[in-house]
């Protein structure tokens, strides 16, 4: 379980998350979603422990995440924040054999191999995986970077914005990818997306944000509204019911 | 905007001030009673002739001259942070400088002046070649090429320097010193004086040329008339200088900058303002070299390095801050 | 394009370079020696000594700083460490007068040199890269480039300025005791140095996989479970005693690191620093006794080499700046 108690950050002054606390059980796909800047990417960053808080706590299966050690959390959860910029000349399968380094600290075994595989061949990524990154396109360095994180094999996988220089195809299959590791294997999958019909579609809960606050928060049916739409992006939403999934249309 | 009339005559006197005391401060002892009493007053006399007035006017108008040419680059090549050392024309022009010194070593005064003059303005092209083919991503670029720019132009001096024994000339040359300005040894800095007239005259052109090439055109000014101009006159002020108290780092960076903050940019308004400053540091920098180490002396160049530096790092690091 | 990795692998290039090395250090040895061949070898073992150790130094505090900055342009001497070295080393004069400081256990002296070194470049480095209103805004590449290069030239130039107000001429009859140059090499020094490089590398070696992690950048190699802080304290101190090192037995080389760096990064296709590390050391060590070797025997100038240097790299940073800025 992931709870986090009345966290606050604040930059010079500027109040960016103002007080959340949130506690999310493990398994199942969880959706971060909100304006920009209303605190979403920040929130997700103090809980990975990549930025610190100004206030509260963050506690991963009763671990706290200021305290705990960098290598005991990154067994437990991982984290990929958005614009991933390497200067090494990586190949793909280089990057993804990094997800080991917390279990194998670089000195791989037949099992971590085996993790390896698997992630290169979950996200598509086996005919470029001796391609170097700043060979590949926006949208395959993504994917091999999402695969780094799946192959950390956690338990609580946490992701930034993970539909970033996806194409439609490519984005569906990442949800669905999301959507098989909480059902099959049992993870907790938390993403800050902007899309909230795909939000609507793969997730079994969603979080709305708003000015550093938590605003909303339950399953899709009682998030995607036009009334929570409304307050949560101040837009005008007509929401659809199609093949059993919740859709706002917002294109006037 | 703050009234432009009662400040500057208030600056122009605190100038006049400085320029007293630098007549005062010496080895030698030189002051009113010195001047006027019994004894040694045809020696004070002389020595405040042929020494400290040459001095003292180097002093002016070596400053006020830098500070502008930073000015004219800055509103030339558009960005905040070039000037002569920041732009490649400074080491330019002490390569020149040895070039003439190899070569020519009996040239006249008018000659070398000519070479070195042509080397910075060489060097100054080559810095805007350069930064034709970067794509300005940031304004931080433009002062990176430039002092890198200087270093290999710097290496090259020096290597040809080492080889033939002129290191010496080249040290003086890159490191500004007052101390050995005497009569007849500055006149060449009343070149730059009249280059810095020039600029003033044609500063409404500089500004709108500022305002990149195709405002300038749509305004009927000719873009690359006006740019030559700029560079010639940045190039021979900087030549000269060197020549005479050689190189005063940052000067041409700092001054402009300082003034921009208080006056803006209109260059007619800000240009006596840039020279006056300018003039003014350089004095102080230099009466405070001679005062520290008394009776030795700190050579200016060593004080701007400091001054400068400390200065311009301020003002990166201050952009910044507010930048966020 | 995998053809040109398997041409060239890193093994493969390892030992090229190894045996580049070692011929031109055997050439130096022995090419064109006159007179008594002990006096020869023991003369030039020394030169070649301090030679391998500094290229040593400057190529692997090169490597890792930029491993912890993330970039490949910023150096410790770019950021103007090497020029902070000689203040502290003329600061200490200054404050303790030139006697005091001339008559010291010449170990006793580089020690607190070298403390004073990891004190003040930390404060500089934390100062610069996180604190004074950064938020969490990563200040600019270009930016700290800046900083960092006027930070250089403050840093002389406020040399210069102490070296005026000491003494004038009591502070000539130390300085050519104090500040080694590329041709005198002190012997006792030598073998200081030598051992503190064992030491940081041998404190190193452990973490030769972690600092593979650090490339990936910070919020990478902290998803991975890595230290961040812990380990870049641990670098940066590395990196002051290794600039410290290189410092002390020839002086500042602004531009000798970013070009044997870079020089490694084209010639090994990995990024492992197993193997990025020994390269760049064998290219530093193969580009000064081949490039004093070539100079000294060859052409017959003495002491052009740092110059040549700067020369060749600042051509390489101005290359890597431009192809940098338009990508």
């Amino acid at each position: 379980m992931i709870d986090v108690k009345n966290i606050k950050k604040s930059y010079n002054g500027t109040v960016v998350v103002d007080g959340v606390t949130l506690s999310l059980p493990a398994g199942g796909v969880i959706s971060l979603i909100g304006a920009n800047g209303a605190g979403k990417s920040t929130l997700l960053s103090i809980v990975s422990r990549l930025l610190p808080m100004s206030a509260g706590t963050v506690e991963i299966d009763g671990m706290d995440v200021t305290t705990t050690p960098g290598d005991v959390l990154a067994r437990r959860l991982s984290i990929l924040r958005q614009d991933n910029h390497i200067m090494s000349r990586l190949t793909v399968e280089d990057l993804v054999a990094f997800g080991r380094y917390p279990h194998s600290k670089g000195r791989l075994t037949g099992t971590d191999r085996e993790h390896i595989a698997k992630a290169l061949r979950y996200l598509d990524l086996e005919p470029l995986a001796g391609r170097f990154l700043d060979e590949l396109s926006g949208g395959q360095r993504q994917r091999a970077f999402i695969a780094m994180v799946l192959c950390q094999d956690t338990e609580y996988i946490l992701l930034d914005e993970p539909l970033n220089n996806l194409d439609v195809k490519h984005a569906v299959a990442m949800m669905k990818l999301f959507r098989r590791t909480a059902d099959e294997f049992g993870k907790t999958v938390v993403l800050v997306l902007h899309d909230i019909n795909f939000a609507s579609c793969y997730s079994d809960r969603i979080v709305a944000m708003r000015d550093g606050r938590v605003v909303h928060q339950g399953p899709p049916e009682a998030i995607i509204t036009p009334e929570v739409i409304r307050d949560v992006y101040g837009v005008e939403a007509q929401v659809m019911e199609a093949g059993g999934r919740r859709i706002a249309l917002y294109y006037q | 905007m703050p009234p432009a009339v009662k400040p500057f005559p208030l600056a122009l006197a605190g100038i006049g001030l400085l320029a007293g005391w630098s007549l005062f401060v010496g080895v030698s002892d030189v002051s009113v009673g010195t001047l006027f009493g019994d004894g040694a007053a045809d020696r004070a006399a002389l020595v405040l002739l042929v020494s400290r007035l040459p001095r003292t006017l180097a002093l002016i108008l070596a400053g006020a001259a830098m500070a502008v040419s930073g000015l004219l680059l800055q509103i030339l090549v558009r960005n905040r942070f070039v000037e002569p050392s920041t732009a490649g024309t400074a080491e330019s022009a002490i390569f020149g400088m040895m070039m003439v010194s190899l070569l020519a070593p009996e040239a006249p005064v008018i000659g070398r002046m000519a070479a070195t003059s042509v080397c910075a303005l060489a060097g100054t092209g080559l810095f805007l070649a350069i930064l034709r083919r970067v794509p300005l991503r940031s304004p931080l670029v433009v002062p990176l090429v430039g002092l890198m720019l200087g270093g290999v132009i710097t290496a090259l001096t020096e290597f040809v320097a080492y080889r033939h024994d002129l290191m010496q000339s080249v040290r003086a040359w890159e490191m500004g010193d007052f101390s050995a300005i005497l009569l007849g040894r500055y006149e060449l800095l009343w070149v730059s004086a009249a280059l810095t007239g020039v600029a003033y005259l044609a500063a409404d052109r500089f500004t709108v040329a500022g305002m990149g090439r195709d405002v300038a055109t749509n305004l009927g000014i000719d873009h690359r008339k006006v740019m030559a101009l700029g560079l010639v006159i940045v190039s021979m002020t900087t030549a000269a200088v060197i020549a005479t108290c050689g190189m005063i780092p940052f000067l041409g960076l700092i001054v402009p900058n300082i003034v921009s903050l208080i006056r803006g940019d209109n260059m007619r308004g800000s240009l006596p303002w840039v020279a006056l400053m300018g003039a003014g540091l350089v004095l102080a920098c230099d009466i405070a070299g001679r005062l520290v180490i008394h009776p030795y002396e700190i050579p200016i160049g060593t004080m701007m390095g400091v001054i400068g530096s400390a200065l311009f790092l301020y003002l990166l690091l201050r952009r910044n801050g507010h930048a966020g | 394009m995998p053809a040109d990795r398997r041409l060239m692998s890193p093994p493969v290039v390892l030992g090229v370079l190894s045996a580049l090395t070692l011929l031109s250090i055997a050439l130096f040895m022995t090419l064109g020696a006159r007179g008594k061949w002990d006096f020869v070898l023991a003369f030039r073992g020394t030169k070649v000594a301090a030679m391998v150790l500094v290229g040593y130094a400057v190529a692997v505090s090169t490597v890792l700083f930029q491993t912890i900055t993330n970039n490949r342009i910023l150096t410790p001497s770019v950021m103007g460490f090497d020029f902070l070295y000689r203040l502290i080393q003329t600061g200490l004069v200054f404050w303790f007068g030139s006697g005091l400081v001339a008559s010291l256990d010449p170990r006793l002296r580089f020690g607190v040199e070298v403390a004073s070194m990891v004190v003040f470049s930390g404060l500089l480095y934390w100062w610069l890269f996180n604190g004074a209103g950064r938020g969490d805004n990563r200040r600019s590449l270009h930016l700290l480039l800046l900083v960092g290069i006027v930070f250089g030239v403050l840093f002389r130039s406020l040399t210069n300025f102490l070296q005026r107000i000491i003494d004038p001429n009591a502070f000539l009859t130390v300085q050519d005791r104090l500040f080694a140059n590329f041709n005198r090499v002190d012997g006792e020094l030598l073998a200081v140095s030598a051992l503190v490089v064992l030491a940081v590398s041998l404190a190193g070696w452990r973490w030769m996989r972690t600092f593979d992690v650090l490339a990936l950048g910070r919020d990478t190699a902290i998803n991975l479970g890595v230290d961040h802080r812990r380990v870049v304290m641990a670098v940066l101190v590395m990196v002051a005693v290794l600039v410290s090192v290189s410092t002390a037995l020839v002086g500042p080389v602004t531009f000798f690191g970013l070009l044997v760096a870079n020089l490694a990064y084209l010639v090994i296709r990995s990024h492992r620093h197993a193997v990025i590390l020994p390269a760049a050391a064998l290219i530093a060590i193969l580009t000064l006794v081949g490039g004093q070797l070539i100079l000294e025997r060859v052409f017959g100038y003495n002491a052009a080499l740092s110059i040549v240097i700067e020369f060749v790299g600042g051509l390489a940073f101005l290359f890597i700046l431009v192809r940098g800025s338009s990508r």
